[in-house]
């Protein structure tokens, strides 16, 4: 078999040798030509000229007052009913925090004591694998109110409680109309898409006009980025149901309701339940950016630390999301992993509710202790810890001593490497960049995948906004090669050994869970707001998935390949470099391809910094309420990722083919 | 996102007072927005607390401070007390010139933007405050890439300050570089002090900043109107902006269009609200320089002010 899979790849290899390099010589010499005639093209072909450019902005404006003011069946207005849909959520929401942290004054009920929290957060943890992740979650959720975030993670918590729930449902019964309808697949899932790589900020204005501005516009923004997720899974799992099963269920004599509710869904559960653990992940990284149209809580906290300069505090508040983010992730993974159980009907009570009695008795307990001591029912204020003091400490120390140095990189960076790729870059004319995706897109998909592509690329020149768009890309190319040339090897490395392939997944599910703005202030302060601080913030956020990847696909080698390596008495260097690199290269750029979506979501955020892309007109958009302009820009930067992903994924599909991999 | 500091609650607290009890007040929540800066917090918490007093129901809610004019056109926010004109001004504005928003009052608290350094600065570039003598040891604040000309941090290219075409009109030897927030403006700013750096860049009074770090504006030819659009007037008689900001920036209250329609005792009290630059600093001292939460430094706030907050209530 794995003889088989070398020589076909080998045999394939040859066989286009030839054509393999030719074709991409032949499109990047196109590519060149333009690009260096630029100075004898006729402007248009430079840059779209003003009056030919599309009016979209004005357009998805006109669509949006209209959605706005004019009545639907002359009864109310589409924002009016957003907005009665939108009201529903306050209620869940305000059970959850209620029980969680304000109370329910009305009817002089207090909230659940921290101890009961913690002891249930416990408890889950336990049944749901072993005591293990029970004292995880319980460590975690008591984090919370020893270093005194006590009530800002609850109103976070009680957010994402309702907001994933919400999420998981539309998005899974998305899912299984797209699986029934296939015409609403085919409208959907290019929605899917754009909706998953429009950056964030996009979405406010719309949300301010349509939802309004509060906590519960907050837990809507969250579920409206937790959706897609949940959609694309819930199609995945649903569509690898296999014939067999559904047959016995056929012959079993199951309706159609049957056959969906105790058929499908229970096959698909564990697809099923990695979307709910992929909604769950998405609401914690909303965190932050939901308070920009007002959600309480941690994310609000930490915005507000930041901009009065008290960094300590700020990554108190980012520490309490990413602890918050562990416990639910290893919580939701365990279910997933969880088979059902049976136990017998004629055991005792305690044996077949042992999780059940272990609740009750630490809510009866833990009401008794709160009756007893208030320490119970709240953590005291005077015994909570701050590790603030040493994250400035550690801020100062590394402003103090390592500016210097650091400023020779800088500098240098910005004259020799940032500075003359950016002017490369704004000298690209539209119809060079036009024919390389389209050729691009001919060569490794056919026709389609180059009307699509070059479908993208001229909506980004017709938009008017190209020199912008340009800048943009040259942010995201540069960080994403600089992603590339460091978390490769790092990737290599830490896939040599188990211990560090499991070091390299908890930096990466720390560093993606932590907020992102946090890492602004500390890149300005080392390099001065400009390039360098933007790109550097870019890298340290896109490093994730190529490292990630990279460590996934060396690993997942098929090992009878690595072993027909061994025994014909390869080195270690040839089993790296000839066998396990070539066949885990398909994923190592699905891992680029992620990480140019990181890219293109940081690089948005990076304009906080100051620069002078896209993300800078996004939030000027923000400013003038221009919810069109929002979300064109928005589109311009959500078309760029999906330029690249359809390419790279078309370029991997084949190649793993070509492998033998699929 | 920006940030203004510290000038108060003002208004707010006229709004509750009155929503109160009077028969033509409705019993609506009144929804104040708290944002990312001290000084506007404290203010909403003063506001709330005299809400309270007088039984009306209030909310804070947390919102985007650009945003925040987008909801009080839809009603979703009903009042902002710290309405800045550097800042907010445009988005302010359009609203108002929309209809959505009124203009219910001015604070006697003057705001003032323009360039500004470090007390630090002095001994390395001596001669200031004046433009001519920060233009005459430009290269001290020289970077890689702006050298051999200074380099100016300012603000965020949407607040419209027109800092590229000062640079122009007066010749000066400095390259302007628009941070993209006004978080990233301090983390320089902070960054530079504790190397004592020269640094100069944009910023405002009041400000909390100020409370954390001592410094002053640059003295630029007194701002007039005339500057802004005449090229003739002024020094550079070819080019317009040949002048410093306004020193008396406005800072406003703002509320929802039917405001005076639901609340009208309350609203009265909001056009009494007056805030000084004095309250202002007050107000955000209490809370970036002793620390304490934004509730007890508004309660400490109102103890303090008895007399004043009493008299716009009347």
């Amino acid at each position: 078999m794995s003889a088989v899979a070398l020589e076909k790849s080998a045999s394939a290899d040859k066989a286009t040798w030839l054509g393999s390099t030719t074709v991409p010589m032949l499109i990047v010499l196109t590519f060149l030509i333009l690009f260096f005639s630029a100075p004898l093209l006729p402007a248009w072909m430079i840059q779209v000229p003003q009056q030919w450019a599309v009016p979209f902005i004005d357009w998805t404006n006109a669509l949006i007052d209209h959605l706005r003011n004019d009545m639907m069946f002359g009864l109310f207005t589409f924002r009016d009913m957003t907005r009665s849909v939108a009201e529903l959520i306050t209620w869940p929401l305000a059970l959850v925090e209620g029980l969680l942290v304000a109370g329910f004054p009305d009817i002089n009920l207090p909230a659940m004591p921290w101890l009961m929290t913690v002891g249930l957060a416990g408890i889950l943890g336990w049944s749901l694998r072993d005591w293990k992740l029970g004292a995880l979650a319980a460590g975690g959720v008591a984090y919370m109110a020893i270093f005194g975030k006590w009530e800002l993670s609850m109103v976070t918590l009680a957010a994402v409680l309702v907001a994933a729930p919400v999420a998981s449902a539309i998005g899974f019964f998305t899912g299984v109309l797209a699986v029934k309808k296939p015409w609403f697949e085919a409208a959907i899932v290019p929605l899917l898409n754009v909706l998953q790589s429009l950056p964030h900020f996009s979405y406010l204005i719309p949300i301010a006009v349509f939802i309004g501005v509060g906590h519960k516009a907050g837990v809507i923004a969250t579920i409206i980025f937790a959706i897609p997720p949940m959609a694309r899974l819930t199609i995945l799992g649903l569509k690898s149901v296999p014939d067999e099963i559904r047959e016995a269920g056929s012959m079993a004599g199951c309706t159609r309701l049957q056959m969906f509710w105790m058929v499908d869904v229970p096959a698909a559960r564990q697809p099923l339940l990695v979307g709910v653990n992929q909604v769950i992940m998405q609401c914690l990284a909303m965190v932050v950016i939901a308070a920009f149209v007002g959600a309480r809580g941690l994310g609000h906290d930490l915005l507000f630390r930041l901009q009065s300069l008290k960094i300590g505090e700020a990554l108190e508040s980012g520490v309490a999301i990413v602890m918050m983010a562990i416990v639910l992730d290893q919580l939701s993974r365990a279910a997933t992993e969880k088979q059902p159980s049976h136990v017998e009907v004629t055991d005792s009570w305690l044996k077949r509710f042992p999780f059940l009695s272990a609740s009750i008795a630490v809510v009866v307990g833990s009401i008794v202790l709160s009756t007893i001591t208030s320490y119970a029912s709240v953590w005291p204020k005077e015994l909570t810890l701050s590790t603030a003091p040493f994250w400035d400490g550690l801020v100062d120390w590394i402003t103090f001593y390592f500016y210097d140095p650091l400023q020779y990189f800088r500098d240098a960076m910005l004259l020799y490497v940032l500075i003359p790729v950016r002017d490369v870059f704004q000298m690209v004319p539209w119809t060079a960049l036009l024919t390389l995706v389209a050729m691009t897109g001919w060569v490794l998909g056919g026709l389609r995948l180059a009307a699509i592509v070059s479908g993208f690329v001229l909506f980004i020149a017709f938009a008017g906004f190209w020199e912008r768009s340009l800048i943009t890309a040259y942010m995201v190319a540069v960080s994403v090669t600089a992603c590339v040339l460091i978390g490769l090897p790092v990737g290599v490395w830490a896939s040599k050994t188990e211990r560090r392939a499991a070091m390299a997944k908890l930096w990466c599910d720390t560093f993606q869970t932590f907020p992102s703005f946090i890492y602004l202030i500390p890149v300005i302060m080392l390099f001065k707001v400009g390039d360098v601080a933007a790109i550097s913030a870019i890298i340290i956020y896109a490093m994730i998935p190529i490292v990630r990847y990279t460590v996934f696909g060396l690993r997942n080698v098929p090992k009878h390949i690595v072993e027909a390596g061994v025994m014909s008495g390869c080195t270690r260097r040839q089993l790296l470099w000839n066998i396990r690199m070539p066949l885990a290269f398909p994923e190592i750029m699905l891992g680029i391809n992620q990480t140019i979506m990181f890219a293109l979501f940081m690089v948005i955020i990076a304009a906080f910094i100051g620069t002078k892309d896209l993300g800078q007109e996004i939030f000027r958009a923000l400013t003038f309420n221009d919810a069109g302009k929002g979300l064109v820009l928005g589109l311009c930067v959500a078309f760029m990722g999906l330029t690249a992903d359809k390419l790279i994924t078309a370029w991997s599909t084949a190649q793993k083919k070509k492998l033998g991999l699929v | 996102m920006r940030n203004l500091t510290k000038t108060v609650s003002v208004a707010a607290i006229l709004a509750f007072a009155a929503s109160t009890a009077f028969a033509e007040d409705s019993t609506d929540t009144i929804k104040i927005p708290i944002h990312n800066w001290s000084s506007q917090i404290v203010g909403a918490h003063i506001v709330g607390k005299l809400l309270e007093k007088t039984g009306a129901t209030v909310e804070y809610v947390s919102s985007d401070s650009q945003v925040v004019y987008t909801a009080m056109c839809e009603g979703d926010i009903h009042l902002e007390n710290e309405v800045w004109e550097g800042a907010f001004g445009v988005a302010f504005e359009k609203v108002v010139k929309e209809g959505c928003v009124l203009d219910a009052g001015t604070h006697d608290a003057k705001t003032r933007e323009e360039w500004w350094y470090p007390k630090y600065v002095e001994e390395i570039c001596p001669g200031l405050p004046s433009w001519e003598a920060l233009n005459a040891c430009a290269d001290k604040f020289a970077v890689a890439e702006t050298a051999p000309k200074g380099r100016f941090l300012g603000g965020p290219v949407d607040w419209l300050k027109h800092d590229a075409e000062r640079v122009k009109a007066f010749n000066l030897n400095f390259d302007v570089v628009n941070a993209g927030s006004a978080a990233a403006l301090w983390a320089e700013l902070a960054s530079a002090e504790k190397r004592k750096e020269p640094i100069v860049l944009f910023n405002w009074t009041p400000n909390f900043i100020e409370a954390l770090y001592e410094g002053s504006f640059v003295e630029f030819p007194d701002y007039d109107p005339k500057c802004k659009d005449d090229p003739s007037w002024g020094t550079n008689k070819d080019l317009p902006y040949d002048c410093g900001n306004p020193k008396g920036g406005y800072l406003k209250i703002g509320v929802w269009k039917e405001f005076p329609n639901k609340w009208p005792k309350a609203y009265a009290v909001l056009q009494k609200v007056n805030f000084t630059n004095m309250d202002v600093a007050v107000q955000a001292k209490l809370t970036d320089i002793d620390g304490m939460e934004p509730e007890q430094a508004a309660d400490k706030w109102l103890a303090d002010n008895e007399s004043k907050w009493k008299a716009w209530m009347e």
